[in-house]
């Protein structure tokens, strides 16, 4: 199997990057992503994985499909144990390490809005 | 000599003869970090009071006659993306300061368990993902050989110490590079095993199907004896091999004659320092002159092996990256609600490296790029094994460098992402595959920075490349070593 060989390789090893425009809607992605950033941060992120998305379409350039699907080298599937009981980690000391905690349980902010 | 010049073999037999002790051992790491640490800055955190008391424990029983092997009462240092019990593990973030896990991760029990004695956490880049250390939020690790260019990354904390002489060996992790281009850049032995051989249980996850736990060490014997130590099937990793497991002290002093070495085309030409190119063809005519036959391979499918990787690791660090949220433990910034004080939490406790890869990953996995991003790039993966799987059916090993370049200054890079990620161009294949690599210093350039040599084998195949590994290292007989001031703090 061979990368397309339409493509030129820059000196790196890297494609020229594709022609097609990669489109990014940074603000639904760091949403997805759970991450809080200000409108500067946002630019700034979406010109740099938009260079960085341009070389991985190079992955593009690969041409028909191999014959095996990627898996774990040593071709494991599955694993089972026995079902059996064993200890687990300790409840106080797990949650000591928890910012708030309370009678037991990790205390969080209501999960939705209140009106 | 000075006790912490030593490697792991010369430290053990002059425990075993009674000429040292664990616990001086000990204080010559310590008071060579002590002397060294304002330069290199390659520990987090030193654990004195733990490591004396292993250093103690392991005196006691050896004087008792009780002998745990090779790594009883040696002084080695962890990667600290590794999880130890009562001691702090920040894999080089804000969002885990403070964190002190309840277990130990299975290598730092198996450490444990032949007497090992741990000295504590090394630095890396944030998650492990980097190629310079300079990703650490507590600040930069630099390079033994010359104090003003990096100790190469993920586990530079790791190289540095090691190459420093304040470890006698060091647990790095691999998922693009981290062990072998580190010990590229500062002169050292780092060595990936095979996927599923050493259990990642208590390893802080970057890249799950890529990540794997490997030594760092002084020379390829020392590499052996703690991959022997911490390899072995763990039933609390699921993805953990179960068979046989190769000897890889076996063939240590064996030659190649016989031998078929592939080398890598796609591994060289531009881009690649002529210095670096230079020693590598050597050492490919001096294994040519010890009878190994040489044969120049050509692996269409590692030129794009890298674009694969950059949406494969992203995309796995995005799931894996979701469970530091602010609620269970580290870092909180609150919020008017669940969803906010995770946002803001996440936005203020991780580094920029790290939000720009779960961004990546993100946008790889998310709802109509899926396909043409993540999709393909497994399918390049499966197509990096294809292209390897051939290989071998004509070799036994393949050899690279393991680094296109010598250690680069610092602050080179860091603006600039993609030039950072082209550092692990080389090691990068043998994560996508799975298979063993390991880096062995063969030289240095004019500038005298360290030069490494890359021995990939196929799955399960360390015997062989430990083979090669210990007649490169004997060929090349690299007894350089860096100069560096001590400064007492």
């Amino acid at each position: 199997m061979r990368p397309d060989s339409r493509s030129g390789t820059s000196p790196t090893g890297f494609y020229t990057p594709a022609a097609m425009p990669i489109e990014i809607d940074i603000a639904h992605v760091a949403r997805l992503a759970r991450l809080d950033l200000s409108q500067d941060e946002l630019d700034g992120y979406k010109t740099q994985l938009g260079d960085i998305l341009d070389h991985a379409a190079q992955v593009q350039s690969l041409e028909g499909d191999p014959s095996t699907e990627s898996e774990h080298p040593l071709g494991f599937v599955n694993a089972f144990r026995p079902d059996e009981r064993r200890p687990s980690l300790d409840r106080d000391e797990v949650l000591a390490q928890a910012p708030e905690s309370r009678d037991g349980f990790f205390v969080v902010p209501p999960a939705m809005e209140s009106e | 000599m000075n006790l912490h010049e030593l490697t792991i073999t010369e430290a053990g037999a002059r425990l075993r003869s009674g000429e040292t002790t664990s616990a001086e051992l000990l204080e010559s790491t310590l008071d060579r970090a002590s002397r060294t640490e304002a330069q290199l800055h390659a520990f987090l955190n030193i654990d004195r009071d733990g490591a004396s008391e292993s250093a103690a424990k392991a005196d006691a029983d050896l004087a008792e006659g009780i002998d745990r092997g090779p790594l009883h009462g040696i002084p080695l240092a962890l990667k600290d993306n590794m999880c130890t019990r009562g001691l702090e593990t920040t894999a080089g973030s804000q969002i885990l300061a403070g964190y002190v896990p309840p277990y130990d991760a299975t290598v730092v029990t198996r450490l444990k368990e032949v007497g090992a004695v741990l000295l504590g956490k090394t630095n890396l880049d944030e998650f492990a993902m980097g190629s310079s250390t300079e990703n650490s939020a507590y600040g930069p690790s630099f390079n033994p050989w010359d104090i003003g260019r990096v100790p190469g990354g993920s586990s530079g904390g790791s190289a540095a110490a090691v190459a420093g002489g304040s470890a006698f060996g060091a647990l790095g992790s691999d998922t693009g590079g981290s062990i072998r281009q580190p010990a590229s850049l500062t002169g050292i032995v780092g060595m990936k095993p095979t996927y599923g051989t050493v259990s990642r249980y208590g390893l802080i996850a970057f890249a799950s199907s890529l990540d794997q736990i490997g030594p760092l060490s002084k020379n390829v014997e020392d590499a052996a004896t703690i991959l022997r130590a911490i390899w072995g099937h763990d039933p609390l990793d699921s993805t953990s091999y179960s068979g046989e497991y190769p000897d890889v002290s076996a063939d240590l002093g064996r030659d190649v004659r016989g031998l078929k070495v592939g080398v890598v085309k796609e591994l060289a030409g531009e881009g690649y320092e002529p210095a670096v190119e230079q020693a590598v063809a050597r050492m490919v005519e001096q294994l040519a002159g010890e009878g190994a036959e040489i044969v120049e391979l050509s692996l269409p499918t590692f030129d794009i092996a890298m674009s694969a990787y950059y949406l494969i690791a992203p995309a796995e660090a995005s799931a894996n990256l979701a469970r530091f949220d602010g609620i269970r433990y580290g870092h909180r910034v609150q919020g008017a609600t669940t969803e906010a004080l995770m946002a803001n939490t996440r936005a203020e406790g991780f580094g920029p490296e790290v939000i720009r890869r779960i961004l990546l990953g993100t946008y790889a996995l998310s709802a109509g790029y899926y396909d043409a991003f993540y999709g393909q790039a497994q399918k390049v993966r499966a197509a990096v094994q294809e292209d390897l799987a051939s290989a071998y059916e004509s070799v036994d090993v393949l050899v690279s460098p393991t680094s296109p370049t010598v250690a680069f200054s610092a602050g080179e890079r860091i603006d600039d992402p993609l030039a950072m990620y082209l550092s692990d161009i080389c090691t990068i294949p043998m994560n996508l595959s799975g298979d063993p690599a390991i880096s062995i210093p063969i030289g240095v350039d004019p500038q005298s920075l360290p030069i490494g040599f890359q021995v990939m084998a196929p799955a399960l195949g360390e015997q062989v490349m430990f083979r090669v590994a210990a007649q490169v290292e004997q060929l090349a007989a690299f007894t350089a070593r860096p100069v560096l001031e001590e400064v007492v703090q």
